[in-house]
């Protein structure tokens, strides 16, 4: 396999269960060296791109290759250089951390079982708790054992599928800081999630994705420059006040998205002098501004 | 396309590895039920019927009669059912599975190794009802070294129907009807506490057919003196074994491969 052979390669990817169109047309090339960021929002089909991904979900049609092997046909073989981090934990919560780390290495033949299980425990930094059981482990413990079970076989392809989806700020920032490190040690990354920070803190680029497919791909600041603009101008008030802001600009040609209790009008630098309410709160354009211009959801 | 492996040996080892270092977590309880359960069965059968009603059945001493009989009830007791419900809490509740499939680990390594693993189990504790009877009376034989065998390859079998079912149901309590209608009679009917040739001929012939009953003869054979219809009996488990083999791989890949 040359350096040029993409990590990822997805054509045409569709997955249908009965009625509904979990995965319809997706298109997705990482290059090795990436962290991309599948950004969507729940029910987007990211969970069943992974799936088929590792091999545990099979496409209705197009095709997949994941370090140059197709897939389904040679998954296998792409599953041994390939580590996954699942959405929910899935330890093996009676055996100790080394075990669960050992088990792995095992299972994806590592030749010296030893040194990975002093590795990753190093990179989760609970070498001093290799010898307890993980139901002894705090739930921040717990994740970061769950990621470096992902890392035994020094995997060239990693994917972490909504990382820390319902763990609590604190927890999430230890793991961002641990996806950083690998990020920056040139890991190649998969990671979906819907969360816009998790996106944009960690992501060199960013894959929007709804109803099944990429809607958008680039870095987060281009994105920003193409869907959003370089300013947003919150508008806070009473909903009367703020339906008749809105069609006032909308008329003038602006974009603008509810925000929770206000409304955001996007690239707020192109309206004409004096449209923009006084009391409206000038920001940057966000990645934030990109998810809900483009897939209508409200951001998280 | 680069040659992908089936049966990996290196594969199979580690998930049974895996199940390895979960089991040393609880086997005490698990040895203690598997000594402790025949030891009751021989004192209110063996004994409590053996001193009452019967003393033997054809020239066996009653409580050596029942002391054979219980390793088909310990191999299914420790194949069928912890494949059941190890299985389906594994793939559904522990999400086990998910993760071992994400390794380069296919259905069909993880359905062998999960049977060898309670195959091997089941092969140690089938060997103890045997132990226990011989503080009864029971004299060792050099044949009864191929018990552990017998009862490795019916708990094969059992353990691919177990993992068959656990891939079957939609929750964990229908496990009951598999249990009542499945098991209990199977391990009723085995010749274990009673003979055989005493009931109707049509539970002889369905008997026939009952693979604990085929290992119950296997193992008086093994005791008491084997006879060449034995090699039909054994082939006869064998083949079972082989062919729920491929269907638990069948119907577990259709659970976990959407
Ligand atoms: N096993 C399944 N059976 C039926 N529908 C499913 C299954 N898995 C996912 N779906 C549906 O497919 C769509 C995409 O789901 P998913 O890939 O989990 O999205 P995401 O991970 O982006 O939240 C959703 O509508 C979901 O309900
Ligand atoms: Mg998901």
């Amino acid at each position: 396999m040359t350096a040029l052979v993409p990590a990822i390669e997805i054509h045409g990817l569709t997955k249908s269960f009965g009625p509904i169109k979990a995965v319809d047309g997706l298109d997705l090339v990482v290059d090795k060296g990436v962290c991309l960021g599948l950004l969507g929002p729940n029910g987007a089909g990211k969970s069943t791109t992974m799936k088929m991904l590792t091999g545990q979900a099979i496409a209705d049609s197009g095709e997949i290759r994941v370090l140059g092997f197709d897939l389904p046909s040679e998954g296998k073989n792409a599953r041994a250089s390939m580590g996954v981090v699942p959405q929910l934990d899935n330890l093996d919560i009676d055996v100790t951390v080394e075990e669960n780390l050992a088990i792995f290495a095992r299972l994806y033949r590592v030749e010296d079982v030893g040194a990975a299980v002093d590795r990753t425990l190093e990179i989760a930094r609970l070498t001093d708790r290799r010898k307890d059981a993980v139901d002894k482990l705090s739930g921040g413990m717990r994740r970061r054992l769950l990621l470096a079970r992902g890392l035994v076989h020094d995997p060239k392809l990693l994917l972490l599928d909504e990382p820390t989806v319902g763990l609590d700020p604190q927890i999430r920032t230890e793991l961002w800081t641990l996806i950083e490190r690998l990020r920056s040690s040139g890991t190649t990354i998969l990671m979906s999630t819907h969360y816009i920070e998790e996106a944009e803190r960690l992501a060199d680029e960013v894959a929007v994705m709804a109803n099944g497919k990429v809607i958008a791909r680039a870095t987060p600041a281009e994105l920003i420059a193409e869907h959003a603009g370089k300013s947003t101008a919150e508008v806070y008030g009473p909903p009367d006040r703020l339906a008749e802001v809105r069609s006032m600009v909308e008329d003038a040609g602006l974009r603008v998205r509810p925000a929770g209790p206000a409304i955001a009008i996007v690239a707020a630098e192109t309206a004409a002098p004096g449209l923009i309410p006084e009391d409206a709160i000038h920001r940057a354009g966000s990645l934030e501004d990109v998810f809900v211009m483009l897939t209508g959801e409200d951001a998280e | 396309m680069k040659p992908v492996r089936r049966l990996e040996p290196a594969v199979i080892l580690a998930v049974m590895g895996r199940e390895f270092a979960n089991f040393r977590t609880f086997w005490k309880s698990t040895a203690f039920t598997s000594t402790f359960e025949p030891v009751v069965y021989l004192f209110a059968f063996g004994l409590g019927l053996g001193s009452t009603l019967v003393t033997d059945v054809d020239g066996i001493e009653y409580v050596q009669f029942v002391g054979t009989g219980l390793v088909a009830t310990a191999v299914v007791f420790s194949s069928a059912l912890p494949a059941m419900f190890g299985t389906f809490v594994k793939e559904r509740f522990q999400r086990t599975y998910d993760a071992i499939l994400a390794a380069p680990v296919d259905v069909e390594e993880l359905v062998t190794a999960e049977m060898l693993w309670i195959g091997l189990r089941s092969a140690v504790f089938g060997c103890f009802p045997l132990i226990v009877t011989m503080f009864f009376g029971l004299e060792p034989k050099i044949t009864m070294l191929l018990v552990p065998i017998f009862a490795f390859v019916t708990a094969l079998a059992f353990s691919a129907f177990g993992i068959t079912m656990a891939a079957s149901v939609s929750k964990i309590d229908q496990f009951n009807y598999v249990t009542t209608l499945v098991i209990t009679p199977l391990f009723l009917v085995a010749g274990t506490f009673f003979p055989i040739d005493q009931l109707p001929d049509g539970f002889q012939i369905a008997a026939q057919f009952n693979p604990l009953y085929q290992l119950v003869e296997l193992v008086r054979g093994a005791c008491f003196g084997l006879e060449a219809v034995d090699i039909l009996r054994f082939a006869g488990l064998v083949a079972l074994a082989i062919v729920l083999w491929r269907v638990a791989i069948r119907r577990l890949t259709s659970r976990l491969i959407i």
